[in-house]
């Protein structure tokens, strides 16, 4: 079968629904312990999105990713597809294709005996069957396994298996519960790849949870981040990196330096321990908790590093600071550093070329004040 | 070994297993088997009292007991009875503990123990009880009295043997088939089933063991038509003095061995389980 | 509501089996008991005359007697089985478990007539003690036979737990105990005793309370005049057809070993062993 053809067969899944909206609507799952493990969320994810459910274990994005499964019921809320209720709905009649951190792949069958499963289910014919399994498992990279035993496969065949098993009975959406989360670094990357490429060919919604940030980034084309049971920001990986709204966030998502201020007034300029700091208006989180506590995050590549304060351009923000560490990372280099009084730790990134730093060093550290970002602490 | 770097002894194993233990496990051995294969040259006696050792050599009493109906008819009522009772044994039995694997707390607990209760209630006391109601209830010497007596007694076994083959069962596997659409009846029997088979299977020879060999339950169900074959045994010895029961002993003593042994022989052959077709 | 739907329905497989022991051994159990306190007003008399009868308390007292005996000799003769089990190699350590099974499984009644043959008047016991010199040894009939013979069917329900408990213990601790001083026997006794008491609780309380209700045994071996308990019950149920009377007694025997299991489960975990001696599949050892 040539490439054209599956293209086509692919072609006609998509035209059955071009992705399914998922609504999640004041979502709750209360277990009766301290806390709910899902506090009260609303999310709307379009149809066709890649949607990223990231945050940290225990933050409530897997038993989210449940609720919308239907293995949890809801304690309240409502959960819709394209505006359809399904809460009360068991999973098995939802029709949602779901991929498992182990596979979950039925050890007694065949690769074509566990990708037929659900068209079996479906009552589909025979020959409509073999048709599609052969169609998926060409999708999947996995043509000539058919009779393979998935304890046979290595993990990430395994894994392709398992996501073949979960598209091919057209589900209204597709979701991901740390699937690459057993495999080593490399096969990571690369079956990233690939399931960003059959989200493009299926055009289907995925629901991807994960605990990595950077899979989450390379991934999504939205990421709601968990915290605490409840959703911290919803937005691209970008609006995430460069405007996040909380400490935590800015935090969750890559290095930052932080100075946290206490309350942020309206003037045009903040204090820390005695340093005097310009703020850009549009860098202040719309966030109301702002205003009560707030702190300063700026990015390690964001920061300059100069000899002394007579080198720092008139209207940077600039602190002191020593060279705790130097590291070394190819291309560029980050300086792990003392900041203020308190010793607090800082990173500055700095091209491999420019200069020569050494452990006790002391220097400046500056910025624009355009490129820090004031969040909620 | 550090041990006797300091004492200057002749090396031996640290840790060696005693001469006179084995002697004494070999003599345990020899208490376990022995007794029972008595009954294998009683069965081949051409006495007509239980005298031993046997005074000559016959086939008679193998001849009488495939020839005498009341020895043939218990034995086809046994196999009839433990049939039966495996079958609904095993369904019940399978039923709850798939139910008890995917439940917890308290009351789940409750019942597993509630269930496991006719292993441990004295069989005489459980026999008594038994007969007192099934006589009210005109059960007494039916198959399908004995097979309800025998099926409450014979449902902890299964239990406890697909609880086991449930430990390794990834119930993860469920989930998958839920989200492949499949009810949760169609999950059963397609994925759970199909994985648990061995630990069925085993639960189901218990069951009819259980069954087949059950001889005081047996005993106050009896009626003048109907009786098992353990009960015709314990006839033969007490009111009819019959050695035909040394010939049905040493058969089912083969019967038991070779479904003991047949498994590890089985086992040996197959192999690796991953390598096994559906 | 939704969600109490599902958690119901995780009950529902659960029904037919507990309307079977209900129906079959709960029901059965309950009217034995109700008719054992009345006649037909409420009444204890059949209780008391369990005690004023002159003969119920003698036959407790020999039962629990024979139980206790059959219970030592079986733990003498299983720990040090169970022990050897889990030192050999894999391939003994199997066909020591089959020799444990094989009998455990095989026909009561055939185990029970091989018995009778062997201690009969003329059987090779007696045979056997005549060569040493000893007459007329005659343990049919006896309590002696009797208790023979029920330690030999008891064996497997305390060798198997043993087994369990035996196996899971850390050989490793023995050595350290041997490196710190002590002799194989103090070792032992310091040590791998303790660890190993679990598992002899939940042989011995098996092995007794099965004993106090033990029938065919005591039925096909013992003498009338020296009765056990379950005999005595057998006989007021269908020679005297005093069901009230037979309902006190069968009570008094079914509390006495529910409340050793339900004890011995608190301290051991016998409810566990026992699915180990169900099925004769103890844990493999990791």
């Amino acid at each position: 079968m040539t490439r054209q053809t599956t293209v086509e067969a692919t072609g006609s899944r998509l035209g059955t629904g071009l992705g399914t909206e998922i609504r999640l609507e004041g979502v709750t799952k209360d277990y009766g312990l301290a806390a709910p493990a899902v506090d009260d969320i609303s999310l709307t994810i379009e149809p066709g999105e890649f949607m990223t459910l990231l945050g940290p274990s225990g933050s409530g994005k897997t038993t989210t990713l449940n609720l919308i499964a239907g293995f949890e019921t809801l304690t309240e809320g409502t959960i819709s597809l394209d505006g359809a209720d399904v809460s009360a709905v068991p999973p098995h009649r939802r029709n949602l294709g779901m991929l498992f951190q182990n596979y979950a792949l039925f050890p007694h069958m065949t690769v074509a005996q566990n990708v037929a499963y659900p068209l079996r289910e479906r009552k589909v014919p025979k020959p409509e069957i073999a048709r599609k399994v052969a169609e998926v498992l060409e999708l999947v990279q996995l043509t000539g396994r058919d009779d393979t035993h998935p304890s046979r496969l290595s993990g990430g065949q395994q894994q392709r298996v398992a996501l073949a098993r979960a598209i091919v009975f057209e589900p209204k959406a597709l979701l991901l519960d740390e699937p690459l989360g057993a495999l080593d670094r490399n096969l990571r990357a690369a079956l990233q790849t690939e399931i960003r490429r059959i989200h493009r060919e299926v055009g289907s919604t995925f629901v991807f949870v994960t605990h990595d940030q950077e899979e989450a980034m390379n991934l999504a084309d939205r990421i709601a981040l968990f915290n605490n049971g409840r959703i911290e920001q919803v937005g691209t990986p970008q609006q995430l990196y460069a405007a996040p709204e909380t400490l935590f966030t800015a935090r969750f998502l890559g290095d930052s330096n932080v100075f946290e201020l206490g309350a942020v007034g309206t003037g045009g300029t903040v204090a820390w321990e005695g340093e005097s700091w310009g703020v850009d208006p549009e860098t202040v989180a719309a966030h109301p908790g702002v205003r009560a506590a707030g702190a300063i995050v700026v990015r390690p590549e964001d920061v300059e590093v100069a000899g002394s304060r007579d080198a720092v351009p008139v209207g940077a923000n600039a602190v002191r600071a020593s060279v705790r560490d130097v590291e070394y990372m190819g291309s560029y280099r980050t300086l792990l550093l003392t900041v203020g009084e308190r010793g607090l730790l800082g990173r500055a990134r700095v091209s491999a070329l420019r200069g020569e730093y050494a452990i006790g060093d002391e220097v400046v550290l500056w910025w624009r004040p355009r490129a820090q970002r004031i969040v909620a602490a | 070994m550090t041990s006797q770097v300091k004492t200057r002894r002749r090396p031996v194993a640290v840790d060696p297993v005693p001469w006179w233990l084995k002697v004494f496990g070999g003599l345990v051995v020899a208490f376990f088997i022995l007794p029972t294969l008595f009954v294998i040259p009683m069965s081949f006696s051409s006495a007509t009292t239980f005298q031993f050792p046997p005074p000559g050599f016959s086939w008679r009493l193998y001849e009488n007991f495939f020839t005498n109906p009341v020895w043939l008819d218990s034995l086809g009522n046994s196999f009839l009875v433990a049939s039966l009772t495996a079958l609904l044994a095993t369904t019940v039995g399978t039923a709850a503990a798939v139910a008890l694997s995917r439940l917890d707390g308290k009351a789940a607990r409750f019942a597993r123990t509630v269930l496991m209760v006719p292993i441990v209630a004295p069989s005489i006391v459980v026999a008594v009880a038994v007969y007192i109601s099934f006589l009210g209830w005109r059960l007494t010497g039916t198959v399908g009295g004995y097979v309800l007596a025998h099926t409450a007694i014979a449902v902890p076994y299964v239990l406890v043997s697909v609880t086991g083959a449930l430990g390794g069962f990834d119930q993860r596997l469920l989930k998958a088939s839920a989200s492949l659409g499949a009810s949760p009846l169609r999950s059963f029997v397609r994925v759970t089933m199909p994985l648990i088979s061995r630990g069925i299977l085993t639960g189901a020879i218990f069951a009819f063991i259980v069954s087949f060999d059950e001889v005081v339950i047996a005993l106050f169900l009896r009626s003048p038509l109907f009786q098992t074959m353990p009960v015709q045994m314990y006839n033969s010895v007490t009111v009819e003095i019959d050695p035909t029961i040394s010939a049905a002993s040493s058969l089912m003593v083969l019967a038991v061995t070779i479904i003991f042994i047949l498994p590890q022989l089985l086992r040996g052959r197959a192999g690796r389980r991953q390598e096994r077709r559906p | 509501m939704s969600s109490n739907k599902i958690r119901w329905s995780g009950w529902l497989p659960l029904v037919p089996a507990l309307a079977l022991l209900a129906g079959v051994l709960l029901v059965p159990l309950g009217k034995t008991f109700v008719r054992s306190v009345s006649n037909p007003d409420l009444t204890l008399a059949n209780y008391e005359h369990l005690f004023t009868d002159g003969v119920t308390m003698t036959v407790l007292g020999r039962t629990a007697l024979t139980a206790a005996t059959v219970t030592v000799a079986a733990l003498l003769l299983g720990y040090p089985y169970a022990y050897l089990m889990t030192r050999v190699g894999p391939r003994a350590r199997g066909i020591l478990l089959v020799v444990v099974l094989i009998p455990f499984w095989t026909s009561v009644m055939a185990r029970n007539f091989a018995w009778i043959i062997i201690l009969q008047d003329g059987g090779p016991v007696q045979s056997a003690f005549e060569l040493i010199g000893v007459h007329d040894v005659v343990l049919y009939g006896t309590n002696a036979g009797v208790t023979i013979a029920m330690t030999q069917v008891m064996l497997p329900f305390m060798v198997l737990p043993l087994f369990s408990t035996l196996g899971s213990i850390d050989r490793k601790l023995l050595l350290a105990a041997r490196g710190l001083g002590s002799s194989p026997t103090a070792a032992f006794w310091k040590v791998f005793w303790p660890l190993s008491r679990g598992g002899v609780m939940a042989g011995v309380m098996l092995v007794f309370t099965l004993s106090l209700g033990f029938y065919v045994t005591p039925a096909l071996l013992g003498s009338p005049q020296q009765s056990l308990v379950a005999q005595l019950l057998a006989q007021r149920t269908t020679l005297l057809l005093d069901f009230a009377a037979a309902g006190a007694l069968g009570m008094v025997v079914l509390v006495i070993t529910l409340v050793l299991v339900a004890w011995a489960n608190k301290v051991g975990g016998t409810v566990s062993a026992l699915g180990v001696v169900a099925t004769g599949q103890p844990k493999e050892r990791v």
